[in-house]
């Protein structure tokens, strides 16, 4: 077949594409962490989904959120990705302000995300849906599309070889010409993965990537996520309730409770920080009897099926 | 072993993504478009003239079949306003072609310039409705689009030096190329050709032509772009598909098929009336998508033609069916006149294959191919 080439070259081998856009993400403050956030407030009417939560992921790091329901995880996606626009705040992102950017913009500078309730398309294919990640590398324009022969076809088929690496990375080859709408849930998860590292992103961003799955996919999803970091070396944002999952892949997280920052830390200080006990166990629960380090796990499955 | 080299004996065996990812990627494909392009190309001297004239007109609403299908089967962006278009098209090709002494516009300008100008212009207009049409979604668009078909009508209807007015219309597009009229027989090499077949095989290529470009659009990132916009928007937007400009590309080429479509149909019909680019204009492309196959290129096609043929099905019925007459006034104790039956007929054909068959002409083939491939297994 000659595509399977090395998952982990994926984001060294330039394809012709890429490589244009190699200053754009280059950023201006060499040394800043990739991805700072500060003092980002974001309200709907009189809710306040985010009041004043400011983090910091460096270049190869893995940064959990975590909070009961409603304490504004999702919203930081959405302020990050674009799709909200809060009304106080900075965020910076590979020397780039974001506030204010189009999701498109957002996503052109190396952004990409998955969604809580999977946002595949669910008619498409698994390629077709791995190769719409790849639309911030195509350079090829609807004339020469319709032409077809020249630079759209070579450049579909440099896609469709980067697409393959993953579906090969993500053990995915059986389904490949599957409409996503029929495959099982936790497939349909692991293609979501793909779509977005077809964007070969600078930061990948997971909104519940083990919700709702039995314990076998979710070990196999912690390991493609301890992979994309170590293999790929992407750093990650993730939201999860699955506090086994944050605990074991984390390298920092930070509790939220009603919008608000609680602490931000390694897993061992989170865990053990009496606000983030109060948030998920109610007052009174900051008893001297410190919480083993699955505790919480329990008492925090307030939603979906584990 | 070679890149895309076949194992013998295993010729549907692809070893390279180029031969995956061919437009014809298998024999069957490729065996089954060849006697299809090979039995369009020998229909003129098979079928009578009279047939021929229908499939003239039958290539012709496929290309706007196409168009429609284009923003509204694969961007997902309903339109009604297609009828406006096509009238854009027509008008604008009439004028080029038209004779300069005449009451109406004339330039007197070949056909060959005149055709991709008609499509030029409807795509102008479809480029200038998009910014506003862009910002609608499903019912708000199909209500904003509904609008431009009512403006459309009125504003033919009254421009009477381009269109000859309400009620007078003006003559159709004159097909001249190279000083040889393709309204009259002509003589090529030996061989004598009737207006029908000259401007069946005219209308034949066009369609080939603007379908095979059609198709590498829908293949291609841009095909899958509209397609991710049609099923979940923001998700589109949040993998980096610009929203705007592909409604802004997708009303705009369809608007070019529009203005082809309405240049080459009246092209075979030789007399334009304003008033036939109305609402249910759009409804019978409208039609032929949804019949046809919806974000399908060969589904187009087939709706075109089926929704074109009807009216000739149709006219044979009272032959058959009782208290049904070909006039077009009720009489002898007829219940329904043809015309009525037609009408009836789209409603039902719409809402019959929304409900038993969504996937439209394309998608009884599909069933049709798939039995026959597990035959003689049903799974």
């Amino acid at each position: 077949m000659g595509a399977s080439s090395h998952p982990q070259h994926t984001t060294s081998h330039a394809t012709p594409q890429s490589r244009g856009d190699q200053p754009a993400v280059g950023g201006d403050d060499e040394g800043a962490p990739l991805l700072t956030v500060a003092d980002v407030r974001l309200s709907f009417a009189g809710v306040r989904a985010l009041d004043g939560v400011s983090l910091t992921v460096g270049e190869h790091e893995l940064f959990a959120v975590i909070g009961p329901n409603g304490a504004g995880k999702t919203s930081i996606f959405n302020v990050l990705s674009g799709v909200y626009r809060p009304q106080q705040g900075q965020v910076r992102f590979a020397g780039h302000d974001l506030i204010g950017r189009e999701p498109y913009a957002i996503a052109a500078l190396g952004m990409a995300r998955t969604f809580q309730n999977i946002e595949l398309f669910e008619n498409l294919t698994v390629l077709d849906n791995l190769m719409l990640g790849r639309q911030r590398h195509v350079r090829y324009g609807w004339a020469q599309a319709m032409w077809w022969l020249g630079p759209a076809r070579r450049e579909e088929l440099a896609h469709r070889r980067h697409v393959e690496d993953l579906i090969d990375f993500l053990e995915i080859e059986a389904y490949r010409k599957h409409p996503v709408g029929l495959l099982p849930y936790g497939i349909q998860k692991r293609v979501e993965l793909g779509r977005a590292l077809a964007m070969e992103p600078r930061l990948l961003l997971l909104d519940e990537p083990v919700a709702g799955m039995n314990a076998e996919e979710t070990e196999d999803m912690a390991r493609f996520i301890l992979d994309v970091r170590d293999e790929l070396g992407i750093p990650m944002i993730l939201v999860e309730h699955d506090m086994r999952v944050v605990m074991d892949l984390a390298d920092r997280v930070l509790c939220l409770d009603f919008g608000q920052p609680l602490v931000t830390g390694t897993p061992e200080e989170v865990q053990q920080h009496p606000a983030v006990l109060e948030a998920y166990l109610g007052g009174g629960a900051t008893t001297p009897t410190a919480p083993t380090p699955t505790a919480p796990t329990s008492d925090a499955a307030e939603e979906g099926p584990r | 072993m070679k890149r895309g080299a076949t194992i013998s004996g295993r010729p549907e065996l692809r070893t390279s993504y180029r031969a995956d990812m061919a437009l014809l990627n298998s024999r069957p494909k490729r065996l089954g478009a060849g006697v299809i392009l090979a039995a369009a190309l020998a229909a003129p001297f098979l079928i009578t003239d009279a047939l021929l004239a229908i499939a003239a007109l039958a290539c012709a609403a496929a290309i706007g079949a196409i168009g429609l299908n284009l923003v509204s089967g694969y961007a997902g962006q309903v339109s009604l306003g297609h009828a406006f278009f096509i009238g854009a098209g027509a008008f604008t090709a009439a004028a080029l072609t038209g004779d300069p002494g005449e009451s109406v516009y004339g330039l007197g300008l070949q056909w060959i310039v005149a055709v991709p100008a008609a499509g030029l212009v409807a795509a102008v207009l479809g480029f200038l409705v998009s910014p506003i049409a862009s910002r609608f979604r499903g019912l708000y668009l199909a209500i904003a689009t509904l609008g431009l078909v009512f403006l459309g009508e009125h504003i033919l209807d009254n421009w009477r030096s381009l269109t000859g007015g309400a009620g007078a219309g003006r003559r159709g597009v004159i097909a001249e190329i190279g000083g040889v009229r393709l309204d009259q027989p002509t003589e090529v090499a030996g061989l004598v050709l009737t207006t029908s077949q000259q401007l069946y095989l005219l209308a034949l290529v066009l369609l080939v032509v603007l379908a095979v470009l059609a198709r590498n659009l829908a293949r291609s990132a841009v095909g899958r772009a509209f397609e991710a916009i049609r099923d979940r928007d923001i998700a589109a937007e949040v993998m980096g598909v610009r929203l705007g400009r592909h409604k802004m590309i997708a009303f705009t080429l369809s608007s070019f098929y529009a203005g082809v479509s309405g240049a080459v149909y009246y092209t075979v019909i030789n007399q334009i009336n304003p008033e036939s680019f109305n609402l249910l204009l759009s409804v019978q492309f409208i039609a032929m998508v949804l019949i046809g196959g919806i974000a399908t290129i060969s589904g187009s096609i087939m709706g075109a033609f089926f929704i074109t043929f009807l009216p000739r099905i149709t006219r044979e019925l009272p032959a058959i069916v009782p208290f049904l007459t070909a006039e077009p006034t009720l009489r002898d104790g007829a219940l329904l006149t043809v015309f009525q039956l037609e009408a009836i007929l789209y409603g039902v054909l719409i809402v019959g294959f929304l409900i038993l068959e969504p996937r439209g002409l394309y998608g009884l083939w599909v069933r049709v191919r798939n039995y026959w491939k597990g035959w003689p297994f049903t799974y």
